[in-house]
């Protein structure tokens, strides 16, 4: 093209070529992330250097000097020698109390069978394509919590009763997140959807349940639940300890999820409602079938944000002497036994490892949920 | 602005007009938005099978009147009656008047989380009771007539500008109403996709449809509009038959606006 004719029609469409070599290959992503200039380098050898300092040490304590097997049977005193690392026996030796606390050990497929049952029950609901949603989700939800109570309690068909305060471990950190997970979110739609009527009631209620109980913090709910509310009760009546810490987290956690599921009610456009009325939809099936969907499509990210801080927040019902996971584990790292300072650690490490599987596990299956709604309206 | 089609006047002939039957009637309507005055003394009778296109200035109030016609907004003094039914605030009355009167809007709105097929068919499954598998197949229909049966299992965003605003001028036929309002079908589309929504609507004018559409597109009012009317600040200034309102406009409003636009 010459520029002194400003008349031009391409006659050959240019071809596509492959792109230069130099940006490709381990040398060149090397390059061009780890060195691509004074500052970064430095960067890189600092990240290297950080990597080496903590990861030798962590491999020492957690592996290399670690107390893996017990063969002469000297229970605590396997760990009790000087620059020892992680004392795995502890855990071997009480797993079963970190994981059903006092239940009776003669009881405990009780518990198995529960969670046989909910995670039978669960994979329809979780997993796509697999069918039967609609009958595993009647069951979930409505048979379901009946059965894992008569199971835990036990009172019918010849089951003995346990009662709440030998439920623990991590069976217990699971009951009261479960249920706390799955009733706040729909108490969450409920009060943020009061907190957009035009009712007056409605809406001052809900405003004022939310920032009452945001404003809180949880121990205080907790404590609340289990040292106040009785003295407002009836002289005899006095509603399970667990039961109230229950109703407590359920309330606390709705609060706050009533705030995210209200963020995506606003970022839905007002169109969509006002094309849905022009179809004549009623105001409660535009909210059901247009409005809300979306909207917690929008909020996934903070419901499981939500929802996590629910599950690590269960280890606060400790202080009302409930004895979920991290409680057993601090009072069998007390037992007289296991009294040596690795042991406590190593107990600690385990019960965060497994509040991380679970946590992860609720990341990593969100960000796989938000893909599957992801219709593409965002290009 | 303008496209070039048309108007074949055989075509006009074909589309009826009833000399008795009133689909809206609109007396002495007027609207404010707190204290700002969107609509006033508005009179409009519309005759089954009318087509009217409304013009005017942006701010004019030509969308919020359509508006006012299923209710989207509400008015504060005088009455409107569509299809028999005077709207008021009572809700079952207004739910009537939106299940006869279709809409389509400039943004499209269709809902993004569903396919194009469970967009069409949501109205008729959950406001009429249609069986599933028979909103389908009238979905179907729909579709087709829209020329777009082979994107039902699509999702809106994966679509076309043009093909989504035709996929909800289908979307409210599927609820087979007797009236269809358009606020500004074609504004958001690019050049190349309005012909093909305009193309639809003109054949939905031929199948007798009685149709208010605010536009810009004066070559589609000249085709198929049996009247035009032209609105500033919220009044009715001026309405015509389109020869004569494009070809000798009377009011200084009109000809400065008519002015503006065909260039």
């Amino acid at each position: 093209m010459s520029h002194s004719q400003p008349s031009y029609v391409r006659t050959q469409m240019a071809e596509p070529l492959p792109p230069p070599g130099n940006t490709t290959g381990v040398v060149a992503w090397m390059r061009a992330n780890l060195f691509s200039s004074i500052g970064n380098t430095i960067l890189t050898f600092l990240g290297i250097a950080l990597i080496i300092w903590t990861v030798i040490p962590a491999y020492g304590f957690l592996i290399g000097n670690a107390v893996f097997t017990d063969p002469e049977g000297l229970r605590g005193e396997a760990c009790r020698f000087e620059g020892v690392g992680a004392c795995w026996i502890f855990i071997q030796a009480r797993f079963n109390f970190f994981i059903y606390g006092f239940y009776p050990s003669d009881e405990i497929w009780r518990i198995n069978l529960m969670f046989i049952i909910g995670i039978i029950l669960l994979i329809p609901l979780l997993v796509p394509k697999v069918p039967f949603t609609r009958v595993a989700a009647i069951l979930f939800f409505g048979v379901y919590p009946f059965v894992a109570y008569f199971l835990m309690y036990g009172g019918v068909f010849g089951l003995d009763v346990v009662p709440t305060r030998n439920w623990g471990g991590l069976t217990l950190t699971l009951i009261i997140s479960l249920i706390g997970i799955i009733a706040s979110l729909p108490l969450g739609i409920l009060l943020a959807l009061g907190r957009q009527s035009k009712l007056p009631i409605i809406k001052g209620f809900c405003v004022a349940f939310i920032e009452l109980w945001r404003a809180v913090p949880l121990i205080t709910v907790l404590f609340m639940a289990s040292v106040m509310f009785p003295l407002f009760m009836p002289q005899g009546t006095n509603p399970d300890v667990l039961l109230r810490a229950i109703i407590g987290i359920v309330l606390f956690e709705s609060a706050y999820m009533a705030e995210v599921v209200r963020g995506g009610l606003q970022a839905i456009p007002s169109g969509q409602r006002e094309a849905a009325s022009a179809l004549g939809l009623s105001k409660l099936k535009t909210t059901a079938l247009i409005v809300m969907p979306q909207a917690l499509k929008h909020v996934i990210p903070g419901i499981v944000n939500t929802f996590i801080a629910l599950f690590k927040d269960t280890t606060l019902v400790s202080i009302i002497g409930i004895f979920e996971l991290l409680n057993a584990v601090r009072a069998a790292g007390s037992d007289i036994a296991w009294q040596f300072p690795t042991d406590a650690v190593t107990g600690y490490v385990f019960a965060g490892f497994v509040f991380w599987i679970f946590c992860f596990g609720m990341s990593r299956y969100s960000i796989y949920m938000e893909d599957r709604l992801h219709t593409g309206h965002r290009r | 602005m303008t496209t070039t089609m048309e108007a074949p006047a055989a075509d006009r002939n074909k589309m009826t007009v009833s000399d008795t039957d009133v689909a809206i009637e609109i007396r002495d309507m007027n609207k404010w938005y707190g204290d700002f005055h969107v609509l006033r003394d508005i009179d409009l009778k519309v005759m089954r099978g009318e087509r009217i296109v409304i013009a005017g200035p942006s701010g004019s109030g030509k969308s919020t009147l359509i508006r006012c016609i299923n209710r989207l907004e509400e008015h504060q003094q005088g009455d409107i009656i569509v299809d028999g039914i005077e709207l008021t605030s009572d809700i079952k009355r207004i739910d009537e008047v939106r299940r006869e009167v279709g809409m389509v809007f400039q943004h499209f709105n269709l809902f993004p989380h569903l396919t194009v097929l469970q967009n069409l068919t949501l109205a008729p499954i959950w406001v009429r009771g249609t069986p599933k598998a028979e909103a389908e197949a009238s979905a179907m229909k729909y579709l087709e007539r829209v020329k777009i049966p082979e994107q039902a299992n699509k999702f809106p965003g994966q679509l076309s500008g043009g093909q989504q605003q035709r996929v909800a001028i289908a979307r409210s036929l599927c609820m087979n109403p007797k009236i269809m309002l358009f606020d500004e079908p074609t504004s958001a589309l690019d050049p190349e996709m309005i012909k093909e929504v305009l193309d639809v609507m003109v054949q939905l004018a031929q199948d007798g449809m009685t149709m208010i559409c605010v536009t810009h597109e004066m070559g589609f009012a000249r085709q198929v509009a049996n009247r035009v009317i032209f609105m500033d600040q919220g009044q009715i200034i001026e309405q015509n038959e389109p020869e004569a309102f494009f070809s000798n406009p009377q009011h200084e409003r009109t000809k400065l606006f008519l002015s503006q636009i065909l260039h």
